[in-house]
């Protein structure tokens, strides 16, 4: 696993769900440092491109190698941060955003040891990435949604990790955390980190995005310098500006979540 | 008192201390998971477990630790494979098991009598290799569930996050599943089968009216998970010379008592901390003072202070007056 590896090499991937091919065709080279953005329409395929990346997704098809390894022999995942599509950083217990934080932690960590220094540095320092220092031992369902999502944000700082997965961290944000979160990456990109951000929109996000790819009912329609979010409302790419700033229902496959009340057989998969 | 000195009270103390701490440990991790509900599931499908020891003569404890571990897998299975919160197979199983133990009991020529100790608890008749039992399995229930805290905090909170930070997310959810099952069978002799859910969710409930941290709630829930079951037990016996006090309903309904105490502060707490939230840091678009104003807003004038960018707002009759020079602006 030598560092100079590229971090994310994709060859004519491919993803099903319950048989429908969903993403077909993809062809996805990441080099070092490089901060690209994974845009589209709802139901395009980006968010199912980058759960098939991280693993949470089998790929039908095609070869994808992280740092130069295949996926199925790919065991750095310390190397790998993942902010995932949440509508918020809480659960059903009361947690502080330093044990959130802390929880991302758990990829350099060994089982059954307490935390060592250099952990709880990283922890602090993640803290501080996202301008949460202050807010340290809150509950994080006191916060906003967009500390939220900073706070999420910085648990996938917490691993130190050299390539970054963050799926649609800024909807539903306000601008001025947009803003913060920016600053945030900013600083991660100026440390070298390559980050694949998937976004509908880009907004103050846009001054920092070396390279867009558009994708298009499951295939890439435009990878390049990146587009102003009129462009990428463009026909071509199958959205006729219709924004859609509803909250979107958690999973992104429409079949499996309808407005029918869902009776299927609790053995039922889809 | 000398009720204390009998050898099936101090027995029973022990079950309690043991059963107590261990199972609002699970039940923290269930509730993170909004599975509160699972407890209650795992102790009718252990029902069946108890029957099935009573009707072929061995161990109601063991067998009914095999069937309910059995019971939890699968509801974890159904959980995982299904696309439903695993409501529906929770409801499954309940009835299921009650069911199946009950007509077990029947076929084995059981009273109903003996069921009930299981159902509702019979603490003060445990035996001793009980009591052995008893603290071996809620040592290990309360051993995995701090050791391994960090991992199953990671799991419960974000499945995903946790399955790209290379941690087994099946295997973790599984061992949660065993553990519920193991101390549903360890609180059956507590408290019964069908209340083993209230000493594992109770006790969090309460202990997260209070706490802004899932550490605090974990050791407030264990904390308070051994004093419900020590003081049922205590009162239960203490008017045993007047009234028949049965001591697992005594102790489910003293960890209620705690909850209800602790409810009103929790909803004063949470109000407060929205009150006093931080108001968007967005000057106001003009510059407007407020009416003759003959009140003068300090620290602890009253009114709520609540930060606002450089500055304190004072929330002042639904107004928002801001200290300007000598007078107020309406912000």
């Amino acid at each position: 696993m030598s560092e100079n590896q590229i971090p994310l090499d994709l060859e004519d991937g491919a993803v099903s769900i319950g048989g429908r091919p969903i993403v077909r065709g993809i062809d996805l080279r990441v080099g070092t440092g490089d901060f690209i953005a994974l845009m589209g329409a709802n139901g395009s395929g980006k968010s199912t491109l980058v759960r098939a990346i991280t693993g949470l997704l089998p790929l039908t098809k095609g070869s994808l190698r992280l740092f130069g390894t295949p996926l199925d022999s790919f065991h750095a995942w310390h190397r790998i941060g993942f902010v995932p599509q949440r509508t918020g950083a809480s659960s059903g217990v009361p947690a502080s955003v330093w044990e959130v934080v802390a929880s991302g932690r758990l990829t350099r960590r060994r089982l059954l040891r307490p935390l060592s220094r250099s952990d709880r540095d990283a922890i602090r320092e993640a803290i501080e990435v996202v301008g949460l220092s202050e807010m340290a031992h809150d509950g994080v369902s006191q916060l906003s949604g967009g500390q939220q999502q900073r706070t999420l944000i910085a648990r996938a700082l917490a691993g130190e990790p050299d390539l970054f997965f963050l799926d649609e961290p800024t909807a539903g944000v306000d601008l001025p955390n947009q803003r913060a979160l920016t600053d945030s990456l900013r600083q991660l990109k100026e440390r070298g980190a390559t980050i694949v951000l998937v976004a509908h929109e880009l907004g103050p996000l846009r001054a920092l995005v070396d390279r867009a790819v558009v994708m298009r009912d499951g295939r890439v329609a435009y990878d390049g310098l990146p587009l102003g979010d009129h462009e990428v409302h463009d026909a071509a790419f199958a959205e006729p500006h219709a924004h859609h700033h509803h909250l979107r229902q958690r999973g992104d496959h429409p079949a499996r979540r309808d407005h029918a009340p869902n009776v299927a057989s609790p053995l039922d998969r889809s | 008192m000398d009720l204390f000195d009998y050898g099936f009270m101090q027995r029973a103390l022990l079950a309690a201390l043991f059963t107590g701490l261990a199972a609002p440990a699970v039940g923290t991790y269930l509730v993170q998971r909004r599975m509160a509900l699972m407890g209650d599931g795992i102790g009718h499908v252990a029902v069946t477990g108890v029957a099935l020891g009573l009707l072929t003569g061995t161990s109601p404890t063991w067998t009914a630790v095999v069937v309910a571990t059995l019971g939890a897998i699968l509801i974890e299975v159904i959980r995982e494979r299904g696309h439903t919160n695993g409501d529906v197979a929770l409801a499954l199983l309940f009835y299921g098991g009650l069911a199946g133990g009950v007509l077990l009991t029947g076929l084995g020529g059981q009273s109903a009598a003996r069921l009930q100790e299981y159902l509702f608890g019979a603490i003060t008749t445990i035996s001793v290799s009980d009591v052995l039992i008893t603290m071996a399995l809620a040592a290990v229930v309360i051993v995995c569930c701090v050791g391994l805290a960090p991992q199953l905090f990671a799991v419960a909170h974000d499945q995903e996050f946790a399955r790209v930070a290379g941690l087994n997310v099946r295997a973790y959810n599984l061992l949660i599943a065993v553990l519920a099952a193991v101390s549903v069978t360890v609180a059956m002799r507590t408290v019964g089968l069908l209340l083993v859910s209230a000493l594992m969710v109770v006790p969090v409930a309460t202990s997260q009216q209070l706490s802004r941290s899932f550490r605090t709630t974990l050791g407030a829930a264990m904390a308070l998970g051994t004093i419900a079951p020590v003081g049922g037990l205590v009162i239960s016996a203490l008017v045993s010379e007047h009234a028949t006090v049965a001591p697992g309903p005594a102790i489910v309904l003293l960890s209620l008592v705690g909850f209800v105490a602790t409810w009103p502060i929790g909803i004063w707490l949470r109000h407060r901390a929205t009150l006093r939230a931080p108001f968007l840091a967005v000057d106001p678009t003009a510059h407007e003072t407020t009416d003759e104003h003959g009140h003068e807003h300090g620290p602890g004038c009253g009114h709520p202070a609540v930060e606002h960018g450089d500055h304190v707002d004072y929330i002042h009759d639904g107004h928002r007056h801001a200290p300007h020079g000598g007078h107020y602006d309406e912000h």
